[in-house]
């Protein structure tokens, strides 16, 4: 259990003196509110404003218009991480961000540098995970002369931002870096970005910058209106097949103990999304998995047939709905969010209740006086477990399946084991097959889809868990080849850091999700989805000063999982796998969940 | 289905056929046999149960007695924002990326120095409309928005150029709908309007026949009537303090 964090990130400083616009009652990091140590010039501004923040680690890429922030980075407390390629260092700060339970913080130049963030940046925001990215700028006397390295990094940058800074000079610069960090963990979380001109940080100033505080009214009541929640209470009370949806909003709020109290309290079974994996133990007896597309076929029949739909902390992403029109199509819902926004977006709310996960599972527990009468419904999804469990056959004529490959790393490994994925069948497979049991454990791309985000994600994963203090922890990575061949660089990283990380590629020789889709939805035509002219990847990672093992047969995973596992420092396992074999059950999109295909021919 | 296996595979030992599932390989590392139903042994989605009822395409449960439709309507929206540096293109390139349905968008400075106010006149459903004011509220420069109430004070200018082969009878008609000529040359005659969106159209097809060069033309800007503040809790203020109070 990393539970790093009691409280609700939408903490700002507590200061005392503090002028913030915003209260809080809640203690904080004890780095927070400290006074920032003299400074000669923007640069050093806005590093003391970090480190009064909290910030501990950077990932990024140095570079001519960010030079003065990395040079005054020199005499500071902060491990900087070098990345070899600024993509690397958004995920891998991203991937920080999700086990450490705060902002990450990634650096990049002007121009190319802050283009090569913008991919990780858009995941960040599409996942909720806050994140501050700093970038070098151009000298504002330059600025819209399309200077050597410019590039609008603003405009790029806003509709994948939760808010971005144009730093206006040196005295202010401080400040500014200190409001975006916590403004990227206030309320619902998301990345934010500071454009730093190299005249801003380059100037002098002797302005020390002030205690971190987000902008005012980013700091939501973390409370729901109390006659709302008892509105509620009654309506989960008078449910006869109610069902729990926990999304990724429960990890960012570290709600998962306040989410176990309730589903426990009242026998209600529960479901998560991709991004709620971990927030509830599957190997709980209420546990069903997580739903959606290829989701478990006994968690999308729980969520077809219930009445009741307790969602919290999601946003209803079409992965997870299938066609809206046939989802939860019998269900009151109650819908728990920090983002008013969320509210009826996509899926109409009966009961909304705005507030922090973790303070208003609370008050539900509470205002809840007796358990829906479920005994009928909970044996029924203890029917649908059986009759649809998720299962691969090994047939004796067929090379080694995927599956396989998980369920032997999960068996060989402990429960705080951080998990990261890049995207495509090997993630599905890395959801289904391995038992998750903590929140931060699961550490991959939802709502973007990133391919590639798998090794730079470990990267930041390793990083925070030995920061933590936590290096018994296995971080293990498992990877596509088409994912793996995207940010492999970032091995070098591994290696000059000795961090020990244990990359599992999933080699099918293809790029096999869109493979699938070709099989069942294009006749079969591999359009550029043939990927037979890869590496040796066991070959590559020895070149990059790694451990590298190469598997074809079953009995050869046991001793080669043992072998990465027990290496201390990057491993890679080039897994060559079934080519065959599809990711299933499927939704197909827009379709009913409840019509999951659990065989090709079904869809 | 090509799908040869990789080349480089080694041919490997035979394994028995059997199912792996939750219980993991076994302790000699090879797949462990059980008896859960494979896949293919599992009931098809044509012999399971499905659920009656039905969600709209806004995600609400449609009652078979009174379907919820939602049809679409005009609204106008008022922005109370931070007048800092592309707070407009924040707002407009939100409205653009989430397809929301926008015919018009003013914006101008308030009373209180370092605010505007952004008015925008959109055609949307009500779940729409609600989804617009709760993303435009979460910019970050944004202080307080919300549709007008009832029936707003709206009014936007039009510049009209036309031809002056007729100098008075375009002044007649520029008299009639309360326009002022602002430019008056030998070739052209610019009139100036204002008025809401009926007023401004038909002062257009009236001009229409002296042969009108060019138009510019605003779009509304609106207030709320009597009391009613225009944007949630905005009240009269002055820089660097609040001017909105929550209610």
């Amino acid at each position: 259990m990393s539970d790093t964090a009691a409280q609700p990130r939408s903490d700002g400083d507590d200061s005392d003196g503090s002028t913030a616009a915003t209260a809080t009652d809640d203690p904080t990091d004890p780095d927070d509110g400290q006074t920032a140590r003299p400074v000669s010039t923007g640069a050093e501004s806005v590093v003391a404003a970090l480190e009064t923040a909290g910030a501990k680690t950077a990932f990024g890429v140095q570079g001519g218009a960010i030079m003065p922030v990395y040079d005054a980075l020199y005499d500071s407390s902060i491990r900087h991480v070098t990345m070899a390629h600024e993509q690397g260092a958004a995920h891998a700060a991203d991937a920080y961000g999700v086990v450490a339970g705060e902002p990450g913080l990634c650096m990049a130049t002007s121009g190319p540098g802050a283009t090569n963030l913008v991919t990780g940046i858009a995941d960040a925001d599409m996942d909720s995970d806050a994140m501050l990215a700093l970038t070098g700028q151009v000298p504002t006397e330059f600025v819209g002369n399309d200077a050597f390295q410019e590039t609008d990094t603003i405009g790029v940058t806003r509709p994948v931002t939760k808010h971005n800074y144009f730093a206006g000079g040196s005295d202010t610069v401080g400040d500014t870096v200190g409001e975006a960090f916590e403004l990227s963990r206030a309320g619902r979380p998301g990345p934010t970005l500071v454009d730093l001109p190299k005249d801003v940080t380059q100037d002098e100033t002797d302005q020390t910058p002030g205690p971190a505080t987000p902008p005012a009214g980013t700091d939501p009541d973390p409370n729901a209106d109390a006659e709302a929640v008892e509105e509620a209470a009654r309506a989960i009370e008078s449910a006869e097949r109610p069902v729990c949806l926990f999304g990724g909003g429960v990890i960012k709020a570290d709600a998962s103990d306040e989410a176990r109290t309730f589903a426990r309290s009242y026998g209600v079974p529960v479901t998560t999304t991709m991004p709620g994996i971990g927030s509830f133990p599957e190997d709980d007896d209420l546990c069903l998995s997580w739903a959606g597309m290829h989701g478990t076929g006994y968690a999308n029949m729980a969520i077809t047939h219930t009445d009741c739909l307790i969602a919290v902390g999601t946003r209803f992403d079409d992965r997870l709905t299938g066609g809206i029109d046939t989802f939860a199509p019998e269900a009151e819902v109650v819908h728990v969010d920090i983002d008013p926004a969320e509210i009826s977006k996509n899926v109409h709310a009966d009961y909304p209740l705005i507030g922090d996960a973790a303070r208003v599972l609370d008050q539900l527990t509470a205002a809840v006086r007796e358990a829906p009468d479920a005994d009928a419904w909970r044996e029924r999804c203890a029917e649908w477990k059986e009759t649809y469990p998720l299962t691969y056959a090994t047939p004796d004529d067929e090379p080694l399946k995927p599956q396989f490959v998980v369920e032997a790393f999960d068996e060989a490994t402990d429960d705080d084991t951080v998990v990261t994925t890049g995207v495509g069948q090997h993630q599905m497979w890395a959801s289904q097959f391995w038992s998750y049991s903590e929140p931060r454990t699961w550490v991959s791309s939802h709502g973007l889809g990133t391919m590639g985000y798998g090794v730079p994600a470990a990267v930041g994963a390793r990083v925070a868990a030995d920061t933590m203090g936590e290096e018994d922890r296995d971080v293990v990575c498992f990877d596509g080849d088409g994912s793996f061949l995207m940010t492999m660089q970032e091995l070098s990283v591994a290696v000059r850091e000795e961090l020990d990380i244990t990359v599992a590629v999933l080699n099918n020789e293809y790029i096999g999700m869109v493979r699938q889709w070709q099989d069942a939805f294009y006749e079969g035509r591999h359009m550029a989805s043939e990927y037979s002219w890869m590496p040796e990847f066991d070959k590559l990672a020895e070149a990059f000063g790694a451990l590298g093992l190469r598997v074809d047969d079953y009995d050869e995973v046991a001793p080669a999982v043992e072998e990465a596992l027990d290496y201390d420092g990057p491993a890679v396992v080039d897994f060559h796998v079934d080519p065959e074999e599809n990711v299933l059950p499927m939704v197909p999109s827009g379709g009913a969940n409840g019509n999951f295909a659990a065989v090709e021919d079904q869809l | 289905m090509s799908g040869d296996s990789p080349d480089s595979r080694a041919d490997e030992d035979a394994t028995d056929t059997r199912a792996a599932t939750d219980g993991g390989p076994a302790a000699d590392g090879s797949p462990e046999a059980n008896s859960r139903p494979l896949p293919g042994e599992q009931p098809g989605p044509d012999e399971r149960d499905h659920p009656e009822g039905r969600r709209n395409l806004e995600g609400i449960r449609i009652d078979p007695v009174v379907e919820a439709e939602h049809e679409s309507r005009r609204a106008v929206i008022s922005a109370l924002v931070e007048d800092e540096p592309g707070v407009l293109t924040r707002v407009s390139g939100l409205v653009s990326r989430r397809q929301f349905n926008i015919e018009s968008l003013t914006v101008g400075p308030t009373t209180v120095e370092g605010h505007s106010r952004i008015t925008m006149v959109v055609e949307e459903t009500d779940p729409g409309i609600d989804q617009i004011e709760k993303q435009i509220a979460k910019l970050k420069p944004v202080i307080s928005v919300g549709e007008v109430a009832g029936d707003a004070v709206t009014s936007e200018l039009v510049l009209l150029k036309v031809e002056a082969d007729d100098p008075a009878a375009v002044h007649a008609v520029s008299e009639m709908y309360d326009g002022e000529t602002v430019d008056a040359g030998s070739e052209t005659i610019t009139v100036e309007l204002t008025g809401d969106k009926t007023d401004v159209d038909n002062a257009i097809g009236a001009f229409e026949r002296f042969g009108i060069v060019e138009i510019a033309r605003t779009g509304p800007t609106a207030l709320a009537r009597g009391n009613t503040p225009t944007a949630p809790g905005e009240k009269p203020g002055t820089a660097g303090e609040p001017t909105t109070h929550d209610d």
